[in-house]
């Protein structure tokens, strides 16, 4: 490192990579990550891209970005504001100013801030031409032009590609300056290029000359006088990676197959943001796993529960628009009483909504969505590693009690990454999938004499209630099963008034009864004083967690309990909600959770709703967890830096911090 | 883009894969039967069906346990409970996706499919045109009684354009689909016709629907007593058609010049045979009026659908007064299942010698950019 050059400590850091769809600040952001990740910082990142694969070139919806928040220590968001902006392009700019505090650092790519790219953009003079004037547009930030472009194509010019293409190296200027500014280990990504443009030279050298270019451009300039380090963070000791949530989820079921034993049969539609858990499990047959492309979402499911009948683990995976054309479907397995795991990585809705923005809002669809009283318990997985873990809870469930299961992740937690404690294949939990293979059922002559014996394929277990999994092949337990009413044990068809209440009522409890497996909740409320209890399922666990860490370092008691379950609940959540004197439930829809809290529990459970297409902001909700204290202690709460005030944007937990 | 050549299985009968009874054994109807009590109408084609298929399934030499029936919603997607095998009576136009399931996860059942005009081609018409293009190993029995029978009597997508049902007081206004032209132009590769009272066809079309490696499509004509008596009383030779069969079924075997009508005592063939029409397709023509050798021969394996989609039309759109009844198409093509377990069967085993599934999964979670911390 050259003399000059100074060296500043920071405990975290938010980067956000923005510029066009083509400009390939997916994989910057993805790289800077991986580095990021082997440094050992802890990590959450946010990848924000539009719907279409190639929205108009150079316009504001054309703006893909990747924001990731690394750090020193343990933290749970991808961060409310970037304290770095790197843009490719003007919209890129102005997209994203909006989003940055004050004093923050933007890196443009001056070279496309061009007349069209600038019209494109909406702006009517060049906000890079003013900077120091009155009417600076970016006066308070930290601006430093950079032509991206023009350099990395001076810096490529050994391999004899078409302008075009070195300036596509760009990213990877961009992608070496930063990781020089903040003391990123660059051999991942020399590594990560040479593999993946093995085939092509050219464009292998050219990248990786881009990518030293942008680190030595850092290193030799004036232009950057600032390297900054983030030390690694203490994590629990094991072995980790950085992973996305449809990734973990793949990973999830591939284990429930193998710790079940069961073949696994994927039948599944294409649909945004659950296609890449389909392309992932396509990779995995090697471990027994069969995918169905289907024709459509019917058929998807259709094929699982036909290969459930037939004794596979069924999986089905689609997003909110494909759990509608599932309904049907899934009632038939409810009324089937067969195993299948239904995935929802829920994205923006109604309708076609937002197909690469995150949402919550398909709990009730997930809890109610079909016809006559269908129960279908729903596992929620809260961060990107753990849907490898509740992807092996929702088999669990699924095949020990012979139910379908849904799975809901969301667009947020499908695509956003961070990093993840490898388990311990022996650790999961070994799935029995106990099937049938005698006949259960005594038949009795007119003298009450046992005759024999028959199969019954609705006679259950005393305690799960679940009934026995005879698979076609078992000679003796030939049995029809379907859609209409069973008579209870036997299974025949049955029009009896009492038996349908009967057999209403039994499934109902049968699903109830999961709640006997079920660990108990674990409320964080560290001051044990605390009034307000912060309550969420699902992705928000990461801001609901730093909103309250910022609460707390303020000086505030609340308490946090988050959901994996949220059919059944957990035993002992009404007594935890009756703990507390008011109970806040932040979500991104208009109230789903808060509406079950007070239906099932009778509780005052107030909703903190918020419906962007993105996560929820720590800072906000630490806001109004903060009011929420004031309103039930009595009292004036101010949360200073650790709300919406400037400069922290902080989420270290305060017991960790006071260390 | 990139294609890949794909390893073939070898192609073998439909049911090859299927345990069969221990020799020397044999089979009852009556072990086929369930104990449940049959609800169909009094004189419902479906019962011909379900007698037809009792004492056909013994005849199959197929372990019991072996066999799955799986249907839809209708009258005639009951079938399933009548039989003692293992069975699915499922929801509405969805049965070949289910069985699809099925065929693919195992390659030692026997799969059948049950449905009616209404659920195969209106509500399920998506999952039968893709399981036909697929090739699943299964059979498709399609009874068509051109109505909605358990809805009680709605038109159907077979039924004639005029009909007048429930739905349709003055006359039903939707052209019908010809089961068997839509099931060649989805390439099916065995598609056939049969008749609900014509015991003998029935059981001849159903052995060798069988015995057909890949979807085996069938339409049943049934009549519906109730709501579209006498559909199909042409073709049966009943009614006012008593003793005319012959002039409405349009036989059809492989390798035998086609024609119909009254019989030639010495040739054996009918008054009028079916040849190739000018402007392409074919026609009925008097057989006194050609030369044996322009009569075009039944030709069920021919690679090219196109001539088995001509005969196909000569079916009659509105009252049946005139239908081709056999095997008119049937060739080999690999199956979707066998190609989709082959794939899973060689991954599996190139696979294992990387170790157990334990070891290969901790592997596969270990990989990529990994770092401990002690
Ligand atoms: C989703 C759904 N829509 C509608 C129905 C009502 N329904 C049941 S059977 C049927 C039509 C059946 O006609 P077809 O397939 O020809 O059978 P058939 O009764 O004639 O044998 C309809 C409309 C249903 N059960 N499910
Ligand atoms: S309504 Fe028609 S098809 Fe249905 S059972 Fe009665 S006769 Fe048979
Ligand atoms: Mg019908």
């Amino acid at each position: 490192m050259s003399q000059t050059k100074q060296v500043k400590q920071l405990d975290r850091v938010i980067i956000r990579f923005a510029g066009d769809s083509g400009d390939g600040m997916q994989l910057t952001g993805d790289r800077f990550t991986q580095e990021s990740a082997v440094f050992g910082n802890d990590l959450v990142t946010l990848p924000n891209f539009p719907a279409e694969i190639r929205a108009p070139q150079g316009t504001i919806p054309g703006v893909s970005s990747f924001q990731i928040h690394f750090a020193d220590h343990d933290i749970l968001t991808a961060g409310d504001r970037p304290d770095v902006l790197v843009a490719m392009n003007p919209a890129a700019l102005k997209a994203n100013l909006g989003d940055l505090p004050k004093g923050a650092t933007i890196i443009v790519d001056t070279h496309d801030f061009s007349k069209r790219n600038l019209e494109k953009a909406g702006y009517s003079s060049n906000p890079l031409d003013k900077l120091g004037e009155v009417d600076d547009l970016l006066a308070g930030f930290q601006v430093q032009p950079v032509d991206l472009t023009g350099i990395t194509v001076a810096a490529v010019t050994e391999f004899g590609l078409s302008r075009k293409d070195a300036a596509r190296a760009k990213n990877m200027f961009a992608l070496g300056l930063l990781s020089w500014m903040y003391g990123r280990p660059t051999e991942p990504t020399v590594e990560f290029l040479s593999k993946k443009f093995a085939k092509v030279p050219d464009i292998l050298g050219a990248n990786l000359a881009a990518f030293k270019a942008g680190w030595n451009y850092g290193e030799t300039t004036e232009t950057f006088v600032v390297q900054y380090e983030i030390k690694p963070a203490k994590m629990a000791s094991g072995t980790y990676r950085n992973i996305t949530g449809n990734l973990a989820l793949s990973y999830g079921l591939v284990a429930a197959g193998v710790r079940s034993g069961l073949p696994v049969f994927l039948g599944s539609y294409p649909i945004t943001p659950a296609t890449d858990i389909l392309h992932e499990l396509s990779k995995h047959k090697g471990f027994g796993v069969t995918t169905l492309q289907a024709e459509d979402e019917i058929a998807g499911i259709g094929a699982a529960i036909g290969a459930a009948f037939a004794g596979s683990l069924g999986i089905t995976t689609t997003s909110g628009p494909g759990i509608a054309l599932k309904s049907e479907s899934i009632g038939l397995a409810v009324m089937t009483e067969l195993p299948l795991v239904i995935v929802n990585v829920q994205r923006g809705g109604p309708s076609t909504g937002l197909p690469t923005k995150t949402e919550q809002a398909d709990l009730l669809q997930a809890m109610y969505g079909r016809n006559g009283e269908a129960p279908v318990p729903i596992v929620a997985p809260q961060s990107p590693g753990d849907c490898f873990a509740a992807a092996v809870e929702a088999a669990r469930i699924a095949i020990t009690y012979r139910t379908p299961v849904m799975l809901l992740s969301d667009g947020y937690l499908a695509n956003g990454s961070e990093p993840w404690a490898i388990p311990d294949v022996e650790d999961l939990p070994l799935i029995d999938p106990n099937f049938a293979t005698e006949p259960n059922h005594e038949l009795v002559g007119p003298d009450g004499e046992v005759t024999g014996k028959d199969y019954w394929p609705y006679l259950r277990d005393a305690d799960t209630f679940a009934r026995p999994w005879a698979v076609p092949g078992t000679a003796g337990l030939e049995h029809r099963i379907g859609g209409l009413e069973k008579g209870e044990g036997h299974g025949n068809i049955s029009y009896e008034p009492a038996n349908h209440d009967k057999m209403v009522r039994t499934r109902a409890e049968k699903i109830q009864r999961i709640a006997d497996s079920l660990p108990p909740l674990q409320v964080d409320d560290p001051s044990e004083a605390a009034k307000v209890l912060v309550i969420g399922w699902g992705s928000t666990y990461g801001p609901i967690g730093a909103a309250c860490r910022r609460v707390r370092r303020a000086g505030y008691d609340v308490a946090q309990v988050h959901l994996r379950h949220l059919n059944p609940f957990p035993k002992d959540l009404g007594d935890i909600l009756r703990r507390y004197d008011k109970v806040l439930v932040p979500e991104m829809n208009l109230g789903q959770l808060s509406k079950m809290l007070r239906a099932e529990y009778l509780v005052d459970a107030q909703g903190y709703n918020h419906v962007y297409g993105l996560p929820l902001k720590a800072a906000e909700l630490a806001e109004a967890i903060g009011v929420l204290v004031g309103e039930t202690e009595g009292r004036e709460v101010n949360l200073g830096e650790h709300g919406l005030n400037l400069p922290a944007d902080h989420e270290q937990n305060p017991v960790e911090a006071s260390k | 883009m990139t294609t890949i050549d794909l390893t073939t299985p070898a192609m073998r009968s439909g049911t090859e894969l299927v345990p069969a009874i221990d020799e020397g054994t044999t089979q009852t109807a009556k072990e086929f039967t369930s104990d449940q009590e049959v609800r169909w109408c009094p004189g419902c084609g479906d019962y011909a069906v379900l007698k037809a298929v009792q004492s056909f399934l013994p005849d199959l030499g197929l372990r019991r346990e072996n066999i799955v029936f799986v249907s839809g919603i209708g009258c005639s997607s009951r079938f399933p409970y009548y039989l003692d095998t293992y069975g699915m009576h499922s929801i509405h136009g969805r049965a070949p996706s289910i069985a699809t399931g099925i065929a693919t996860a195992r390659e030692d059942l026997s799969v059948w499919v049950v449905t009616g005009d209404g659920d195969a081609l209106s509500i399920g018409g998506n999952h039968l045109i893709h399981a036909l293009r697929r090739n699943v190993n299964m059979t498709i029995l399609l009874f068509n009684n051109r109505i909605y029978g358990l809805t009680k009597g709605q038109y159907s997508p077979t039924s004639e354009v005029g009909k007048v049902t429930k739905t349709s007081p003055l006359g039903s206004l939707d052209h019908p689909f010809n089961p068997v032209s839509l099931a060649l132009g989805a390439e099916a590769s065995f598609v056939a016709r049969t008749v609900d009272s014509d015991r003998k066809h029935l059981t001849e079309v159903l052995a060798a629907a069988a015995a057909h490696r890949g979807t085996s499509f069938v339409e049943i004509y049934q009549n519906c007593p109730i709501f579209n008596d006498n559909a199909f009383d042409a073709i049966k030779g009943m009614g006012e058609h008593k003793g005319n069969k012959e002039h409405a079924v349009i036989p059809l075997v492989h390798g035998q010049p086609i024609t119909f009508g009254p019989r030639d005592e010495e040739t054996g063939l009918g008054d009028k045979a079916i040849v190739r029409a000018t402007g392409g397709g074919v026609e009925v023509i008097a057989t006194a009026d050609v030369d044996i050798e322009q009569v075009l021969v039944h030709d069920a394996h021919h690679p090219d659908a196109s001539t088995a989609f001509a005969i196909s039309r000569l079916t009659d759109l509105g009252y049946l007064s005139r239908s081709p009844i056999g095997i008119f198409r049937q060739v080999e093509r690999p199956t979707y299942d066998d190609l989709a377990r082959n794939q899973v069967d060689h991954a599996v085993e190139a696979a294992s010698t990387n170790g157990t599934p334990t070891e290969r999964l901790t592997a596969l979670i270990n990989a990529g950019d990994t770092w401990t911390i002690d």
